[in-house]
């Protein structure tokens, strides 16, 4: 009895033969005065019960994401033939703020087409555009990708996307580690850590937790004062800026007298 | 030294801006002038987001011109009423300006606004300075007297007329109150106090003595920036203290060495100078608009 018990566990949950058990070095980035960047590190190990199935490669694939948040993307057009203005634009629905992925391997080498379309992994993939794809259909002569491909070099080159393949460690199948960077040009909200083990392409566990990046003292203050009693904020912004130009003044006719 | 600034949302260096905001002064002190049109488009080439530069100096300019009325104050070079006639036009003026900011903003527009204004007001300022001044230098070489300014114009015909004591003046309330709104939308758009635009006004248009002239139109940039940062800390959160403090340390020290440099400099020879600077501004910020740029594409925040 106890032999089908097992037999019947094994062939329902094969997925979870293998789990990933991982953390993360901080789930708490403060963003202060002098921030500056700051760096993560994630490790981690796969446990299983059983002897590693030898029908393929362990690989890993590990995604760090920052708030969704809409976006518009505008073109310039050269208008009246001279000048380059804003003309064309397309709302992207949702768009990770950062967005890394790092992998032990070339990312369509140990994830399938039909995966990363479920589990959103590749950057153009992660980022959400229905809307934008209604508003092509009715405009013919804006082309969607391009604005998305804009969208993804530019954050590129701001160093908030980037894939570093090859960037896991994975020591004997089993143990993993990763340093993810983050730039100082970060939106504060909720991250997330994703690690997806993977194996002749196909998704065999899913790993989640999340980071938690917010503006600390001074900071965090201001711009809660800033938004949230605007009034104040503006009032005191005055106050220091009479403030320091009489001390100025007062100052420097010390000085000469 | 990287500090993060809070509303700008990036990381930058400490003493790049005060290093920004000491040249500038050293400029502002030298020139007489406010010094927030070199310092709004240097802001933009370091990255700034543009809503953020033009709110955080008409923030800085409320420190700038406060601490240069004190001292026209003691001199009694300030005309009062001239300055609340001004006033209130300025501030219909930056309201207005606002309304237009925040309507293009929307658009998508509000880059293509600053810029265009900063090119055709910086343009306009700038070869009309060089031309007057080179013609001053040429004329004191010869040694011909500068020629007087004609005294009676069209604004004499002009009802609501209002006696001035401090300029001396007896005329109509309407070109000071139009001078003034004009001012005011520039103030809100451009991030810049107006004195490049109002002083010349002053001169050319109202016919306003020179000594009275600086001290009137510090006056009436104070408050017009002042209600600037207001709105634009109250309707778009883009005021950054933090930006405003670094710009202000700098261009206070700035501005005393820089009016020490000035006063060694002849006039003529100060303006060219002056002249050139303005027009390469406006060149740099031209030619942006003219030449295809690398990156076509541009992200703004949020959907609608």
């Amino acid at each position: 009895m106890l032999r089908y018990i097992a037999l019947f566990l094994a062939l329902a949950f094969p997925a979870h033969a293998e789990k990933i058990v991982a953390d993360l070095s901080q789930n708490n980035v403060g963003i202060s005065a002098t921030f500056d960047g700051s760096n993560i590190l994630i490790f981690g190990a796969v446990s299983r019960d059983a002897p590693i199935p030898d029908d393929g490669k362990t690989e890993i694939v590990l995604t760090v994401s920052g708030p969704d948040l809409p976006i518009t993307v505008r073109r310039k057009d050269k208008k009246l033939g001279l000048i380059w203005v804003n003309s064309q634009k397309v709302l992207i629905d949702e768009a990770p703020s950062f967005y890394s992925i790092s992998t032990t391997a070339p990312l369509t080498e140990i994830l399938s087409d039909a995966e990363d379309l479920t589990y959103r992994v590749s950057i153009p993939r992660a980022i959400e555009s229905i809307g934008a794809k209604i508003a092509s259909e009715h405009n013919a002569e804006i082309n969607t990708e391009e604005f998305t491909e804009a969208l993804i070099r530019i954050r590129t080159n701001n160093n908030l996307y980037n894939i570093q393949e090859g960037a896991v460690k994975l020591l004997s199948s089993t143990l993993f580690s990763a340093s993810i960077d983050l730039p100082s040009n970060l939106t504060a909200g909720e991250y997330t850590a994703r690690i997806l083990l993977t194996r002749n392409q196909q998704v065999i566990d899913q790993f989640e937790t999340t980071i938690d990046i917010h503006k600390v003292g001074i900071e965090r203050w201001l711009y809660t004062l800033a938004h949230e009693n605007a009034l104040y904020y503006g009032l005191m912004s005055l106050f220091i800026a009479i403030a320091s130009g009489w001390l100025a003044s007062a100052v420097f006719s010390y000085f000469k007298s | 030294m990287q500090i993060y600034l809070p509303i700008a949302e990036i990381s930058v260096n400490a003493f790049l801006l005060l290093g920004l905001g000491g040249m500038v002064g050293i400029l502002s002190g030298m020139f007489g002038v406010g010094g927030g049109f070199l310092m709004t488009p240097l802001l933009f080439f370091i990255g700034i987001p543009p809503a953020v530069a033009v709110a955080t100096e008409a923030n800085q300019i409320v420190a700038s011109s406060f601490s240069g009325v004190l001292a026209h104050l003691k001199r009694k070079t300030v005309d009062l009423k001239m300055g609340l006639v001004l006033l209130f036009g300025g501030l219909i003026g930056a309201y207005l300006g606002i309304q237009l900011f925040n309507y293009l903003r929307s658009l998508g527009q509000v880059d293509l606004l600053v810029k265009l204004s900063y090119v055709v007001f910086l343009g306009i300022i700038g070869s009309m300075m060089f031309i007057e001044s080179l013609r001053a230098v040429l004329k004191s070489k010869k040694g011909h007297a500068v020629p007087t300014r004609k005294k009676h114009n069209w604004i004499h015909n002009l009802p609501f007329k209002m006696k001035f004591r401090t300029s001396g003046l007896y005329i109509s309330v309407i070109p000071p109150f139009i001078v003034g709104i004009f001012v005011g939308v520039l103030a809100a758009i451009m991030g810049v106090g107006g004195g490049f635009v109002m002083v010349p006004a002053m001169i050319y248009l109202l016919n306003m003595p020179t000594k009275v002239v600086i001290g009137t139109s510090l006056f009436q940039i104070i408050f017009v920036t002042a209600f600037t940062t207001m709105m634009h800390a109250t309707t778009n959160f883009t005021v950054d203290i933090v930006l405003a403090v670094l710009l202000l340390v700098g261009g206070v020290v700035g501005a005393q060495i820089g009016t020490r440099i000035g006063l060694k400099m002849k006039a003529e020879s100060l303006r060219i100078l002056l002249a050139i600077m303005v027009l390469v501004v406006c060149g740099k910020l031209g030619l942006d608009l003219l030449i295809q740029p690398s990156e076509l594409y541009s992200l703004g925040a949020g959907g609608h």
